[in-house]
C-alpha cells in the first residue's frame, strides 16, 4: 500500500489542470493515474482547430491546448503513471490500479480526484433495429481510426446524430474523400455547438435532416445502406416518410455518457440528469474527500470550461487534505427549473465564505427570447437576456460574493428560464 | 483408421467431435464460418431447461432431461460459465392456472426434480421486481443459464487438443458416394472422405440430408430477437423467468446471464433467409413491451446490444437423431430448442452409437480437462499478482468496460481454434461485450489481431472474412 495525498484519476485535460492546480496550491504529494500511453486524453485525437479560445486566447488544436498543460504538469515535476488502468477506488479512499511494470498498485490517499471523462453512447442504447455487420462506428471510434490510426472507417457514410463529434467526423470524412450522405437528427434541433453546424455542415453542404431516425440498417457482412424516416412529435418513426440511402458506413454520434464506474464503486451518489457525481461548490461528492470535475461530472462542449472547473477541484482538494476537521456539509441546495434541466454544483455551502461562484448548466429545449435568472430566496440575484439557448451549448452564470451571501442567507438559490 | 467427418461446428457439432475423440477414429469438423459457434449456437437464450416444457415421450424430453443433469461436471470439467438458478413460469391469469397445472404435471411425467407451483406471495419473496398482475407461478429449481458460445468453444478446444481436425471456412456444397463411405465436397473445391457423416449443419441440415437422404427434411428458419440489458440491471432478477404461452403467444423470458447481464427475448417468426440475423423495429419493440409484463421496471435506456437467433425447426416436430436411410450417413438435425441443453447427452448418445456401428475401441490418453482463459475481472488480486508476474500482458487493461487484459487476447488468439476476428476475440474473452459494445477497444483488439497473426490491420474482420472494418487511407 502507498500512502499518497492525492490522487488524481485520468490524464486528461481535467486530471492535468487539477494537478497543476493542487500543486500550486502547496501540495507536492500526487500522482495522476493514466491507462493511455501519452496525457492528454480525447484531445489527442481532436485534431481540428477551436479549443482554448477563453483560457489563451488563441485558437489551438486539440493536441496543442493538451500540450500546454501537459508542459505545466511536467514543469512542476508532478507524478504521473501511464498505461495505467484504475480498477477500483473506495470508499475509504483505496485506489487500486494495475500496470504491466508494477502489478497491481495499491494507493491509500487522503483525497482522489476522478477526472475520467467519458464514453459514446452505442447503438445498443438507442435500439436502431437492422443488420449487425460491420460498418457501424462510434464517431469518437471512426475519429481515433482516422487521426491516430490513420485508416478509414469506410467511403459512404450516413452519421446518425448531430453531437458535436458527428458534426465534426462529417466534415473529417469529407476532407478524407469520403461522401458524406446526410446527417440525421431524431430532435428537430442539433445537440452541437452551432458553429460546427456551420463550419462542418452548412460549409459542405452536407444534408441535415432533422426529426429523422434510421429505421433500419441493411448489410450483409458490411452495411450497404440504412432506412430514415420522419418521426412525429413523440419521436416515433413515421414508416410511410422512409428512404433507403445506399452506404457502407454509419456514425453514431448519440450523446456523451459520463464514465463513473469508479465513482460507484466508491458509493459516490451520481445524479439521474448528468450521469455524474452530484457535487458541492468545491467540486466534492457525496464521499469526503473524493472530487470530481470534467467529463466525468458533466459533458462539456468546450475544454476551457473543463479547465477551470478542474483547477477549482485541484485547489479544493488541496484544502480538504490540510483540514483539521471533516468538512460541515450544511447546504444550500441549487435547484433548477422552468427549462433548465440541470446545474452543476447541485450544493452550495452555507458558510463558506466565497467570492465568486461559478454555476453551469444546459437547458431541455431551445428557447429563444428568454431570460436566464437565478433567484435567492423570493429575489432576483441575478437575470440575463438570451436570444437563443439551445441544449447544445452550456450556459453559465457567475455569481459574485454578495449574491452568494444571499442566497447562503435565503437558504434557497433556483436557477431557471423566465419567457417574455 | 475410420474417419468421421462432422459438418457444422455449433455446439452439436462441437460436443459430438469431443466425445468421438475419445476413441480410437480420425474426427473431422468442416465449418462453413471462419470460427465455431459462429450460428444459432451464439444467439439463444442460454437457458439450461429443467425439462418441463418438452411432449413426454419425445427424444427432446429425453435428451433435455439427460442433458440438464450432466452440467456440473461439464462445466467444470471444460470450464465453461454454468449456474444452476432456477426458473420460473408466470401464469398472468387466473384462468390459465390449470394450464399451469398440466405443465407441472408434464414435468412430473418427464422427471423433473425440485418443481413447485408458487402462490404470489411465495414468487415476489424470491423474486421482488416481478409483476404484481399474477395468478401464480410455477418454480423449477434445476433450470440453469450458461453461456452457449463458450460451452461450444470448450468443447471444440477440448476436442481440438484431443486430435480433432477442425477445418474451418469450409462449406459443404455435394456429398457423393465413395467405395464404403462418402465423399465430401467443399465450395472452395476440397473434399474430404468420411466412413461416416455426421450432419450437425443446424438450420442448413435440411440441405445437407437432402444431397444424400431419400427422406427428406424441411427445416424451417424461426427467428428469434433479443435486447440486452447492462451489468447494473442485475438486481432485477438472478431467477430466470418465462412467462406462460397463451393465446396472446409464446411468451418473452427475463434471464440473468452467467457474465451479470440481463437478457430479454425472443420473439418468434418464421422467416425466408435463413441468414437472417437483422433485428426488426416491430420485434425489439415486442420484445421489450413483453418483458416487461413480467418486470415493469425494466428501462430501456440500460439496453446495450441486440440481436437475434434462428431456430432450426424441423416439421418432424422433434430432434431427428441416428443413422440416415443411407448408411454411414447420420444426421443429428431439427436440433432447436433445448438443443443446447440436450447437447452434453446427444453427443455422449451419437458418439456411443456411432462407436458401435463402426466398432471403435476407446483410445489411451484422452484428456478430458481443459481449462479456459483466465478472466482478469473476476479473480482475486493474489491471482492476478501471480498472472501479471508470469506475463505482464495480464496487466493491460484493453477493454475497459469487462476489464479484459491484452494477456487475455493474445492467449484467445494463440489457443487452438484461437480467434480471427474481433467477434472471435469477443465471445472468448468479453472484449467489447460491455456498454460500450467495443467504442474504445475496437481498434486495440484489431491491432493485437494483426500482430499476433501476423497479417495487415485493414485484413482484420468483425466477423465473416472479406468483409473489412476499415480501409488504408490513401495518401
Ligand atoms: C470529439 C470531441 C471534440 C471536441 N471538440 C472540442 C472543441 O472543438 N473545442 C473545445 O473547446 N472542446 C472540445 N471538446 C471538449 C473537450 O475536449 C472535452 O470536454 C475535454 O477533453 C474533457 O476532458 P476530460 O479530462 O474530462 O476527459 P478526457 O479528455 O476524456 O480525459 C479523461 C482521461 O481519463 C482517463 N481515464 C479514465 N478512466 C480511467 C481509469 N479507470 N484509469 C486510468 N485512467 C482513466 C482516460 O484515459 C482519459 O485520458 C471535444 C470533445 C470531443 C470528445
Ligand atoms: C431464439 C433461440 C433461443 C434458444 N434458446 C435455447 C435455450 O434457452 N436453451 C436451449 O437448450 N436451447 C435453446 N435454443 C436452441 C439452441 O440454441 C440450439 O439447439 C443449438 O444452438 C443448436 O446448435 P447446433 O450446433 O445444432 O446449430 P448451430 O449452432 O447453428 O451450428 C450449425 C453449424 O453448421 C454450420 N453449417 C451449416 N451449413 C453448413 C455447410 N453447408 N457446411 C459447413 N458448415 C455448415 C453453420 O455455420 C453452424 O456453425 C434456442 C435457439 C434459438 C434460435
Amino acid at each position: 500500500m502507498i500512502n499518497k495525498n492525492l490522487v488524481i484519476i485520468g490524464g486528461g485535460p481535467a486530471g492535468l489542470a487539477a494537478a497543476k492546480s493542487a500543486y500550486d496550491s502547496g501540495e507536492r504529494d500526487i500522482v495522476i493515474l493514466e491507462r493511455e500511453s501519452v496525457l492528454g486524453g480525447v484531445l489527442n485525437q481532436c485534431i481540428h482547430n477551436g479549443f482554448g479560445l477563453h483560457t489563451f486566447k488563441e485558437e489551438l488544436t486539440g493536441p496543442e491546448y493538451a500540450s500546454r498543460y501537459i508542459q505545466e504538469v511536467q514543469k512542476r515535476g508532478i507524478e504521473y503513471k501511464l498505461d495505467t488502468t484504475v480498477l477500483n477506488v473506495s470508499d475509504k479512499k483505496i485506489v487500486t490500479a494495475v500496470n504491466e511494470k508494477d502489478g497491481l498498485l495499491k494507493y491509500k490517499a487522503k483525497a482522489v480526484i476522478l477526472a475520467c471523462g467519458c464514453r459514446e453512447r452505442p447503438r445498443g442504447g438507442i435500439n436502431v433495429a437492422g443488420s449487425r455487420c460491420a460498418g457501424i462506428f462510434s464517431a469518437g471510434t471512426a475519429q481515433k481510426l482516422i487521426n491516430i490510426d490513420g485508416y478509414m472507417p469506410g467511403k459512404e457514410v450516413v452519421i446518425l446524430g448531430s453531437g458535436d463529434i458527428g458534426l465534426i467526423m462529417a466534415r473529417r470524412m469529407t476532407f478524407e474523400g469520403a461522401k458524406v450522405k446526410a446527417v440525421v437528427e431524431l430532435m428537430p434541433y442539433s445537440s452541437g455547438l452551432n458553429r460546427n453546424i456551420v463550419q462542418c455542415i452548412k460549409d459542405f453542404n452536407i444534408p441535415l435532416l432533422f426529426s429523422h431516425t434510421i429505421v433500419d440498417i441493411k448489410g450483409e457482412g458490411r452495411v450497404s445502406s440504412v432506412v430514415i424516416a420522419k418521426v412525429d412529435e413523440n419521436l416515433q418513426p413515421i414508416m410511410s416518410t422512409a428512404q433507403e440511402i445506399k452506404c457502407d458506413t454509419i456514425l453514431l454520434s448519440i450523446g456523451l455518457l459520463p464514465e463513473n464506474e469508479l465513482a460507484k464503486s466508491a458509493s459516490v451518489q451520481l445524479s439521474p440528469v448528468t450521469g455524474g457525481a452530484i457535487v458541492d461548490e468545491n467540486m466534492m461528492t457525496s464521499v469526503d474527500g473524493i472530487f470530481e470535475c470534467g467529463n466525468v461530472l458533466h459533458v462539456h462542449d468546450l475544454v476551457d470550461f473543463v479547465s477551470m472547473e478542474s483547477e477549482d477541484a485541484g485547489r479544493s482538494a488541496v484544502e480538504y487534505i490540510n483540514r483539521k476537521s471533516k468538512p460541515k456539509r450544511d447546504y444550500v441546495e441549487i435547484k433548477c427549473s422552468g427549462g433548465v434541466r440541470y446545474v452543476v454544483p447541485q450544493y452550495l455551502s452555507k458558510s463558506d465564505k466565497l467570492d465568486k461562484l461559478q454555476l453551469k448548466m444546459r437547458v431541455n429545449n431551445v428557447y429563444k427570447d428568454t431570460r436566464l435568472v437565478v433567484l435567492a430566496g423570493d429575489e432576483e440575484i441575478y437575470s440575463k437576456k438570451k436570444q437563443i439557448v439551445t441544449p447544445g451549448e452550456m450556459e453559465s452564470v457567475i455569481l459574485n460574493k454578495e449574491m452568494i451571501e444571499k442566497a447562503q442567507k435565503s437558504d434557497k438559490l433556483e436557477v431557471m428560464l423566465k419567457g417574455e | 483408421m475410420k474417419k468421421i467427418i462432422v459438418i457444422g461446428g455449433g455446439v452439436t457439432g462441437c460436443s459430438i467431435a469431443r466425445e468421438l475423440v475419445r476413441y480410437d477414429t480420425e474426427v473431422t469438423v468442416l465449418e462453413r464460418f471462419n470460427d465455431v459457434s459462429s450460428g444459432t449456437t451464439k444467439a439463444n437464450s442460454g437457458i439450461v431447461h429443467a425439462g418441463f416444457d418438452a411432449k413426454p415421450g419425445t427424444l427432446k424430453a429425453k435428451f433435455n432431461m439427460l442433458g440438464n443433469a450432466m452440467f456440473e461436471k461439464l462445466s467444470k470439467e471444460l470450464d465453461f460459465p454454468f449456474k444452476r438458478n432456477g426458473a420460473f413460469v408466470l401464469c398472468f391469469d387466473k384462468e390459465d392456472l390449470p394450464r399451469l397445472r398440466e405443465l407441472y404435471d408434464r414435468g412430473i411425467k418427464n422427471g423433473v426434480e425440485d418443481m413447485f407451483l408458487l402462490t404470489p406471495e411465495e414468487v415476489w419473496d424470491i423474486e421482488p421486481n416481478i409483476t404484481h398482475d399474477i395468478a401464480g407461478a410455477l418454480y423449477a429449481k434445476t433450470s440453469g443459464i450458461v453461456s452457449p458460445y463458450e460451452m461450444a468453444i470448450a468443447y471444440a478446444e477440448n476436442a481440438a487438443v484431443n486430435g480433432c481436425n477442425f477445418e474451418l471456412e469450409k462449406k459443404v456444397v455435394d456429398i457423393q458416394k465413395e467405395g464404403e463411405g462418402w465423399k465430401v465436397i467443399c465450395e472452395d473445391g476440397s473434399s474430404y472422405y468420411g466412413d461416416m457423416v455426421i450432419n450437425c449443419a443446424g438450420v442448413h441440415a435440411d440441405e445437407i440430408n437432402n444431397l444424400v437422404c431419400d427422406k427428406k427434411l424441411t427445416i424451417i428458419p424461426r427467428k428469434g430477437e433479443y435486447m440486452l440489458y447492462d451489468k447494473t440491471c442485475s438486481f432485477i432478477t438472478s431467477t430466470t423467468i418465462f412467462q406462460m404461452p397463451s393465446k396472446m403467444g409464446k411468451g418473452i423470458l427475463v434471464a440473468p446471464t452467467t457474465h451479470g447481464n440481463i437478457i430479454t427475448g425472443p420473439t418468434a417468426k418464421d422467416v425466408q433467409d435463413k441468414e437472417d440475423l437483422d433485428t426488426t423495429f416491430e420485434g425489439l419493440n415486442e420484445v421489450y413491451d413483453k418483458a416487461r409484463k413480467s418486470v415493469p421496471s425494466l428501462n430501456k435506456k440500460f439496453v446495450i446490444t441486440q440481436f437475434s437467433g434462428i431456430r432450426a425447426h424441423c416439421t418432424e416436430d422433434d430432434f431427428v437423431i441416428g443413422e440416415s436411410d443411407k448408411k454411414g450417413f447420420y444426421n443429428v438435425a431439427g436440433i432447436e430448442s433445448p438443443g443446447l441443453t440436450s447437447a452434453p447427452a446427444i453427443a455422449v448418445y451419437v458418439a456411443e452409437d456411432i462407436a458401435d456401428k463402426l466398432d471403435l475401441k476407446k483410445k489411451k490418453g484422452f484428456v478430458a480437462k481443459r481449462k479456459a482463459i483466465p478472466h482478469f475481472a473476476i479473480l482475486p488480486d493474489r491471482e492476478r499478482e501471480k498472472l501479471i508476474k508470469e506475463n505482464p500482458l495480464y496487466g493491460k487493461v484493453i477493454c475497459r468496460c469487462e476489464v479484459v487484459t491484452e494477456g487475455e487476447i493474445v492467449d484467445a488468439i494463440n489457443r487452438p481454434i484461437g480467434a480471427k476476428t474481433v467477434d472471435g476475440v469477443k465471445r472468448r474473452t468479453r472484449a467489447g461485450m460491455g456498454r460500450c459494445q467495443s467504442g474504445f477497444c475496437l481498434e486495440r483488439v484489431m491491432e493485437i489481431l494483426a500482430r499476433e497473426l501476423g497479417v495487415d490491420f485493414e485484413t482484420i474482420a468483425k466477423n465473416e472474412s472479406g468483409k473489412y472494418i476499415v480501409y488504408r487511407k490513401e495518401k
